[in-house]
């Protein structure tokens, strides 16, 4: 199919200002899509060595023990929080609320305050509190 | 391109008309996963220790092994639907987006099946103690 190289495509990551609402709706993809890929797998290797037998998931746990691994761990639960905040950010303008210039910026940031804080308060539990 | 003329619906190059499911969908499935991963967060943080015999017994129980199949369904399915967002935004050329589409399917169908299996085996052969 002929196509008009010189027409701008969607999204237009080369041509837009930086601000709260729309790092939040990158963010949104950058997370979803380092999920679907890594999460995806760690999961999934997760699952398969637990069923596979005692050798193999030690072998997991081994890495998940790591410090590489416990950073791929906490990167993955911010990943899951960011996404999760600003994913319920979506699902309000997706009924057509929350379009205001002062209220979308609000809640944009919002989002990114709710993946730092969640992700400190579990990993603190998990490695503070827990042990 | 042709959409809205009976031209271009002929030649496939409208609107398929298939576009809202595909939205719907999208949102069904983060519903799904807003229920199912705080689930698996909190049952995963309430679990004493991580070791092989913790997590297969675990995972053994119905009312962990079926949540957890859910789970799969309802993640694997949301992430198949918004890497398809994805790719079309960015792949523009015909053939190298078809091969990306088929690429995101295979992945998402063999991961699936392999993540759904490895939780069957262990809800239906049982703990090894």
């Amino acid at each position: 199919m002929a196509q008009n190289r010189a027409r701008p495509l969607s999204p237009h990551l080369t041509i837009w200002k930086w601000g709260a609402n729309m790092a939040a709706s990158i963010i949104h993809r950058v997370t979803g899509t380092g999920m679907a890929t890594v999460g995806v797998l760690v999961l999934t290797w997760w699952l398969v060595a637990a069923a596979t037998g005692q050798e193999s998931y030690d072998y997991f746990l081994g890495w998940a023990k790591h410090p590489l691994g416990q950073l791929v761990l906490i990167g993955l639960s911010w990943a899951f929080f960011q996404h999760l905040g600003s994913g319920l950010r979506h699902f309000v303008l997706d009924v057509g609320a929350g379009y205001e210039l002062n209220t979308n910026r609000f809640w944009a940031r919002a989002t990114f305050v709710f993946g730092v804080v969640m992700t400190a308060a579990l990993w603190g539990y998990l490695l503070f509190v827990k042990g | 391109m042709g959409t809205g003329t009976g031209l271009g619906r002929v030649r496939g190059l409208g609107s398929a008309r298939h576009g809202g499911a595909h939205w719907v969908l999208h949102r069904m499935t983060a519903v799904g996963n807003l229920l199912l991963l705080p689930w698996l967060l909190i049952s995963l943080v309430r679990l004493p220790t991580y070791d092989y015999t913790t997590v297969t017994t675990w995972l053994a129980q119905p009312m962990a092994a079926v949540p957890m199949m859910l789970l799969v369904i309802s993640v694997f399915w949301h992430f198949r639907i918004g890497l398809q967002v994805v790719i079309e935004d960015y792949v523009h050329e015909e053939g190298a987006k078809f091969a990306s589409l088929t690429a995101l399917t295979f992945y998402t169908l063999g991961t699936a099946a392999f993540a759904l299996f490895a939780i069957a085996k262990i809800a239906l052969t049982g703990t090894p103690n």
